[in-house]
């Protein structure tokens, strides 16, 4: 830098160290309350280290669900997230590496206009035309099954884009060099392409897999049967009940576990956490 | 930019396009025209005759004080979380990009709330807020505040700002210190030896070689307010008390819930298009101008 000013690094860790403690208060509250009995947290003095009940609670929210609501046990939601999540990020890369390959690869008619189909998803969010998609899904039969939660996320030009803009990077000499060994568009695929374009595959998948992991609106629409509920969903049902009645320990407990998984990912696999985020607002 | 060198397959590539055009038409195309169709139409209460009325369903839309009431806080909301998101997230990138020792470090500990879901976001706040057992709340009873989100509106507002804000707080700050870190230092050197003092060198250089960046943020924290903030909404207040935190997605959602007014609903959804296309547009024309940058 320019000059060095003790009291500007001073100043700048103590607001850092701040920000750092605004961003995790309210989730150490959570762990915190996810470790006492249902009388302590709603007593309103909650003390502000651990309490002696969080196998307790973890064991109860995971296996056996709640006492006074009858919800299903947070372990199936887990499971519906997980799977939904790796759906919606399997098959959005499935789809649109596909898709990529052909609009970059190739030269046929209606080439332009397959593009820009696929690129005017862009635009609308599900949220915009949430009831047309759930009566398309509904008249479809996919009411509450894994396809319904799935199919209609993907439908989006992201990955399309995101895989459109790195083969376009691809040096041409490599595609004619398959070509002069004999290779048709499948073995240039699968030999050259695939494995030059992992990290961006794994950059995608890191971030839809956090899209799918933390829908809302979508599972709560369309799913019925607590069975096929996600775990993100599952935690506002478990305080919809009065709030005297309403088990805050297990709902903690429970946004614990609904965190773990997008902020593992995000905390683990930074740097592609970082490429995927910044390539596909590109 | 078009490779030079490509495959001469007739029938091929329209195989590798089928899956997404599929999907895409399935789940994207008709449920957007049959909004965009249902929208001029009337249908009976069991859906079983429906009727063209042009405009109407947009007339009595209109008409609506609610629709105002919902449009003006979603326009409160908005300025509300993306202005304290992007300045509190320009704040810390800012010293961040002090060439901390410990800067890469304060990246993980910033970043991670991206991950949490808004909806869990919505209920960590409720529950530090919460009138009777909120952690949070309890100063605020000592000050004789009578703080009570669940029935006071601008309370409930407040709170669904707060959740907002800390929840894009990461993404915003992410893309600062990417934007600050590519600002050459010799423009920054030469600031200093021309004697602007750091504030100076902040507002006359750093600002506004900032400017992409902060615009960019801009579009996609509107976005993001308007849509993903959906979660945090139905969490903390159920668009409550009163309505004072419905916003234009939420009252689609709400007026759908309740159910009959098919046409109604779908108005409301072609207005949010247009928006959502509008905006969506100044975002691509800016990044043209990027390009050009």
């Amino acid at each position: 830098m320019v000059e060095h000013r003790p009291w500007s690094d001073i100043i700048a860790y103590a607001i850092l160290t701040l920000g750092v403690f605004i961003v995790a208060f309210p989730v150490y509250l959570a762990l915190i309350a996810s470790t006492h009995d249902a009388a302590t947290v709603i007593g309103g003095n909650m003390p502000l280290s651990p309490g002696g009940h969080a196998l307790e609670n973890y064991y109860r929210a995971v296996f056996v669900g709640g006492a006074r609501y009858s919800r299903e046990p947070v372990g199936q939601m887990l499971m519906n997230s997980f799977i939904s999540a790796a759906g919606i990020a399997i098959g959005k890369i499935f789809i649109s590496i596909l898709s990529a390959y052909a609009v970059v690869y190739f030269r046929f008619p209606f080439r332009k206009t397959a593009f820009w189909i696929i690129f005017v998803t862009l635009m609308l969010p599900v949220e915009v035309r949430i009831y047309p998609t759930y009566k398309v899904v509904a008249d479809l039969h996919m009411l509450d099954t894994y396809a319904g939660l799935i199919l209609p996320l993907i439908a989006s030009a992201t990955g399309t884009l995101l895989f459109r803009q790195f083969f376009m990077t691809v040096p041409e000499e490599l595609l004619e060099a398959s070509r002069i060994d004999g290779a048709g568009p499948f073995r240039f695929f699968k030999d050259t392409l695939l494995p030059l374009s992992v990290t961006t595959i794994a950059a995608l998948f890191v971030i839809q897999f956090i899209y799918g992991w933390n829908q809302y609106l979508w599972p709560l629409l369309i799913t019925t049967q607590d069975s096929m509920q996600t775990i993100v969903t599952g935690i506002k049902k478990m305080l919809t009940t009065t709030d005297e009645l309403a088990e805050w320990q297990l709902a903690m407990a429970t946004a614990v576990l609904a965190m773990l998984p997008p902020v593992a990912v995000v905390v683990f696999m930074q740097r592609l956490f970082v490429r995927g985020l910044v390539e596909t607002e590109k | 930019m078009e490779k030079s060198v490509v495959f001469n397959n007739k029938l091929l590539p329209y195989l590798l396009l089928v899956p997404q055009l599929i999907i895409t038409f399935v789940f994207f195309y008709w449920p957007a025209s049959q909004a965009l169709w249902q929208s001029f139409l009337r249908e009976d209460a069991f859906g079983l005759s429906s009727e063209f009325i042009g405009l109407e369903n947009y007339q009595t839309l209109f008409a609506q004080p609610e629709y105002y009431k919902a449009m003006l806080t979603t326009v409160v909301f908005s300025t509300l979380v993306a202005g304290l998101s992007l300045g509190i997230a320009l704040l810390f990138a800012t010293q961040a990009d002090k060439n901390l020792k410990a800067a890469s470090s304060y990246k993980t500990f910033m970043i991670w709330p991206y991950a949490v879901a808004p909806a869990v976001a919505g209920v960590l706040w409720l529950f530090m807020f919460h009138p009777t057992l909120g952690t949070l709340a309890q100063p605020l009873r000592w000050l004789n505040f009578d703080w009570n989100p669940l029935l006071n509106g601008n309370h409930a507002m407040a709170l669904v700002v707060m959740a907002a804000v800390w929840k894009q707080i990461s993404y915003n700050f992410l893309f600062f210190l990417a934007g600050l870190q590519s600002i050459p230092k010799s423009v920054l050197e030469a600031g200093a030896i021309d004697g602007a003092g750091p504030l100076r060198r902040f507002w006359t250089i750093t600002f506004p070689l900032l400017s992409p960046t902060t615009f960019f943020l801009l579009v996609v924290n509107i976005v993001y307010v308007f849509f993903d903030t959906f979660g945090i909404i139905d969490a903390v207040t159920g668009g409550g008390p009163a309505g004072a935190t419905t916003t234009l997605v939420y009252k689609v959602f709400a007026d759908g819930r309740t159910g009959g007014d098919l046409g109604g609903s779908a108005a409301q959804s072609v207005v949010l298009m247009i928006i959502v296309i509008a905006l969506t547009a100044v975002q691509f024309r800016y990044v043209e101008r990027k390009v050009q940058y």
